[in-house]
């Protein structure tokens, strides 16, 4: 994200708008909401150079919320019409505000593609598992077998990864965080914004109504050092209480070593956010937390790598054209066979 | 020999041939051929169903009709002077529409057996040997032969060799309409410039057919036509699809709003997307998007951040893009939804036309999701009806639907072009502050034409949020009052019903104000209207032509103009759907004339149905 205009300090309470935030009591988008809010106010971008783009759906709601420019558009296609703003107008800071109903399903289409353009701008996907606005259905991302209102037998539908997803189709920054700690968003929704390109951020937000509880076991104190492997660049992939856990790679195979049982650190992986084949491993990461011997999901930064930007290739196309021949509206009018009539 | 020359009045010649003999560069060649010597034309490909159908099939055949008068002209023709008819299945495909006593040019190698059977010709009939056709004057050339002939000194393959037939049959028709040939010449140079070995084949396959008319004692007479009275002033040659890009450049420039177009790629109205996309010194913005929802939505991002929104598509496109366009209703924003309609429904008659699209304009989403509708009727006034879709919505802050169709869109005629300073202004405010009385923007505070202000992301102080949910008058808040909800749908009709007030008084195309029947049309079945109403007022009776170009709102006084006469006509290519509008707008017991075939209405049946209707 480029900012050349500097503003006046801003805080985060001068995001915050008049409406009454409709959110149920308890949602984990109240905090969502609260981290962007604060967030925003350190990026040094004016509020209108700000837009917020959303589609439909609970999460959607958020531009409402936020004193910038906004636009709650239609199911699906807030990624869309990102892309168009931001091809028109490279010099805004644009942010999409999508669902795992809104961004993977109805929507799954123009995701994957805006990702393959790189335009720069942010998705921030607020992964619920469920379909909270139309009451409780289940969505691409919950789990197999899961009773919802449409399921009464269980969902026979096999969930996205929705990283794996990005990464396939060529994201330049893939990325996870969660609702519930606060520190860490506000950490990814800094790089989000400053990588240049496409950013995809999944954020695991607890639905309390309808999904209450779907990211427990990596939210609560409890279980979260068990459950949870936090990424930090060049830094080893170490986990668990006073880290005393850590995983290596066995051939393309991540496996968990205990370091109380003679490992040392060096064996680890080590993480580093440009190699698209550790990438790979990484997003794959993705086992079921009750299952026997699994591997704790990783949040952090998975991958971000450089690559021209749509809407900068096409302003270059743009100048290169006007310097090759420039605009001349009678010219393009006349033709080159033109007859006259006396 | 001594040949005599004829000077016509109008020719029709139909070039017909497989998708591969490329027919439809032949025509065109031919018509810009005509349009510089002053010829009035008018053009009509026809493509073939498939884009790759076998060689030598019936769905293969690929045509280019052009007529070209020294009178004024308005549609290409209801049947032909001429055929030119590469193969067999080409013959048979177009035999009917050619005039008794009309000319046969015939590609010989194109009727042995292998053509004959692919035409389905019954064994052992070639229509060129049996008698069939007697009542035409038959001229067989064997273009294959000759071409392979004329190149014998070139290196290249037989195939690129064949590829030069239509340039012997284009040379061949030069000769007899007393052409000069420099024109295609200089083209040929042009395009195979990087390629000589194929510009100079094609030239001297092209000179080869001009001299074949000239030595040999193929026909007696050549002919001519000679230049048209139209107004005077200069001249070129336009598509419909050419004139819309034009049209949208234009306005674009004279708004100083720079244009994004969002489009996926969809017959027959792609070309948009090629023609915008040449044009990048002028800022314009090409988006080939994933699928026709993202192309409008894209574009209304664009037009959120203050571009000229432009969406172009074709049925099942329209189809996809509604929802989005109730959005762009309910935003009130400016955008251009381009409907290059086609036959239908579903996926339908891709490259045949059809005006069945203008029920869907009016009322095909949901919701109460008034829109105004602009049509084009020409080829020509593609460019005026794209200029004014783009006035009309920035200046009242709506979308709007411009319909052509495939008629239109790929036919030709002669354009009077304007220059960039006899266009009309396109005024465009956005807003740049709050107003006197403003503590916040008033996203919705709407202004005589009930327009919202178009307050653009970067504009300090004006931050504020707009959605697809309902919103409270003004305010622009997300509001579910009843009262509210009524309020402004009756606002977002009366805004669209307004603009009646900003557009031109409907005028008759001609005849009187009163009389018996008056002709009422919208699109491309103009030109076939006008010539047909022009013949029966020849013949005395009051009958008058009204041509539509505003289909929502309709002009003030056209209620006015119905009133004056005692039956309405309204012909269509469709099941009837603009009588509808009108019979529920007017209470009049207007008839319909409705032709769907895939083809456009012709003069002749136009006649025939308004003499039946004046002899009861
Ligand atoms: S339904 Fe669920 S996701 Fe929606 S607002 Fe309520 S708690 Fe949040």
């Amino acid at each position: 994200m480029s900012e050349t205009i500097t503003a006046p300090a801003l805080t985060a309470k001068d995001f915050v708008t008049d409406q009454e935030v409709r959110w149920c009591p308890g949602c984990g988008d109240y905090s969502i909401l609260a981290q962007v809010q604060k967030v925003m106010a350190t990026l040094g971008i004016a509020r209108e150079n700000i837009v917020i783009i959303s589609g439909i759906g609970c999460s959607s709601r958020f531009p409402y919320y936020m004193n910038t420019y906004g636009m709650h558009s239609i199911h699906g296609r807030a990624t869309a019409v990102a892309s168009g703003l931001k091809a028109s107008r490279p010099e805004l800071s644009v942010w999409i505000v999508t669902g795992d109903g809104d961004g993977l399903s109805i929507g799954g289409n123009h995701t994957i593609h805006l990702l393959r353009r790189n335009f720069d701008v942010n998705i921030l996907l607020f992964n619920n598992q469920i379909y909270g606005l139309t009451k409780g259905q289940y969505s691409p991302t919950s789990e197999e077998h899961k009773i919802t209102k449409s399921t009464p037998m269980g969902s026979i539908d096999h969930p996205f990864n929705p990283l794996a997803l990005a990464l396939g189709a060529d994201a330049t920054f893939v990325a996870r965080s969660m609702d519930r700690d606060p520190k860490h968003l506000q950490a990814m929704l800094q790089r989000t914004h400053h990588h240049k390109g496409a950013s995809f951020l999944e954020i695991y937000q607890n639905c309390n109504i309808f999904n209450d509880g779907a990211f427990e076991i990596f939210t609560e104190k409890g279980s979260k050092p068990q459950e949870t492997l936090f990424l930090e660049q060049g830094k080893p992939l170490l986990f668990g209480a006073g880290n005393n856990k850590g995983i290596k790679l066995d051939g393309f195979k991540p496996v968990i070593v205990h370091l109380d049982e003679g490992h040392s650190a060096d064996e680890l992986w080590i993480h580093d956010e440009e190699d698209i084949y550790k990438a790979q491993i990484l997003t794959r990461i993705f086992d079921d937390p009750k299952g026997e011997g699994h591997l704790p999901r990783p949040f952090g930064v998975f991958y971000q790598t450089n690559r021209p930007c749509y809407e900068d290739v096409m302003l270059q196309q743009l100048e290169e054209a006007k310097s090759r021949k420039p605009a001349d509206l009678n010219k393009l009018l006349k033709g080159n066979e033109v007859w006259v009539i006396n | 020999m001594a040949r005599k020359h004829e000077v016509l009045h109008d020719v029709v010649i139909k070039f017909a041939g497989d998708s591969g003999d490329g027919m439809q560069l032949t025509g065109t060649q031919f018509t810009n051929n005509t349009a510089l010597l002053g010829i009035d034309l008018s053009t009509f490909p026809d493509f073939p169903a498939e884009i790759r159908a076998p060689i030598g099939t019936l769905p293969g055949v690929s045509g280019f009709q052009l007529r070209f008068s020294s009178d004024r002209i308005f549609t290409p023709g209801d049947t032909c002077d001429v055929l030119v008819a590469m193969n067999a299945a080409a013959l048979k495909t177009n035999l009917t529409a050619l005039k008794k006593g009309g000319k046969i040019i015939a590609n010989t190698d194109g009727f042995d057996t292998k053509n004959l059977r692919l035409a389905n010709y019954p064994d052992g009939e070639n229509p060129l040997e049996n008698g069939s056709l007697d009542n035409y004057e038959l001229i067989k050339i064997d273009v294959t032969k000759m071409t392979r002939e004329a190149l014998k000194d070139f290196a290249m393959g037989m195939k690129e060799k064949d590829r030069a037939k239509n340039m012997f049959v284009l040379g061949f028709l030069y000769f007899m309409y007393s052409r000069d040939m420099e024109t295609t010449i200089h083209f040929l140079n042009d395009k195979f410039g990087k390629k000589p070995e194929i510009a100079e084949s094609n030239i001297k396959a092209l000179k080869a057919g001009y001299n074949y008319g000239d030595t040999t004692e193929t026909f007696t007479t050549t002919y001519s036509v000679e230049k048209a009275k139209m107004e005077p002033g200069s001249y070129r040659s336009i598509m419909g699809n050419q004139a819309i890009t034009y049209g949208l450049i234009a306005a674009s420039q004279k708004s100083g709003l720079p244009l994004f177009l969002g489009s996926y790629p969809i017959t027959p109205a792609s070309d948009i997307l090629h023609e915008l996309a040449k044009y990048k010194n002028f800022g314009v913005r090409t988006f080939q998007a994933e699928d026709e929802i993202a192309a409008i939505t894209s574009a209304i991002g664009a037009a959120y951040g203050g571009a000229l929104g432009i969406t172009t598509t074709s049925g099942p496109g329209m189809a996809l893009k509604s929802e989005a366009m109730g959005l762009a209703v309910m935003l009130e924003i400016p955008l251009i939804i381009c409907n290059i309609q086609r036959g239908g429904p579903s996926t339908g008659l891709p490259t045949k036309t059809e005006q069945s699209d203008l029920l869907q304009a009016y009322y095909g989403r949901n919701g109460e999701c008034p829109m105004p509708v602009i049509s084009a009727s020409t080829p020509a006034d593609c460019f005026d009806a794209a200029y004014e879709a783009v006035r009309i919505s920035v200046q009242h802050m709506t979308p709007v639907i411009l319909l052509s169709d495939g008629y239109i869109a790929n036919g030709a005629e002669p354009w009077k072009f304007p220059t960039a300073e006899q266009l009309p202004p396109i005024s465009v405010k956005f807003k740049t502050q709050l107003g006197d009385q403003e503590e916040k923007l008033q996203p919705y505070l709407r202004d005589e034409k009930l327009a919202r202000p178009w307050a653009v992301p970067g504009t300090a102080g004006l931050e504020h949020r707009i959605g697809g949910l309902e919103k409270q008058n003004v305010t622009g808040n997300i509001s579910y009052e009843p009262e509210n909800h009524q309020l402004m749908v009756k606002i977002r009709q009366e805004k669209v019903d307004k603009i009646a007030e900003y557009i031109p008084l409907q005028k008759l195309d001609s005849g009187l104000s009163t009389g018996k029947i008056l002709v009422i049309g919208w699109g491309s079945t103009y030109g076939a209207i006008k010539s047909a109403v022009a013949e029966i007022q020849a013949k005395g009776h009051a009958v008058s032509h009204a041509h539509l170009r505003y289909v929502r709102p309709f002009p003030k006084n056209l209620g006015d103009i119905i009133k004056n006469f005692e039956t309405i006509l309204i012909p269509e290519i469709n099941n009837g759907q603009l009588v509808r509008i009108i019979r529920d707008v007017y209470f009049v017991d207007a008839k319909g004339y409705n032709k769907i075939m895939g083809i456009p209405i012709s003069k002749t049946e136009l006649v025939m149905k308004l003499e039946e209707m004046l002899s009861t």
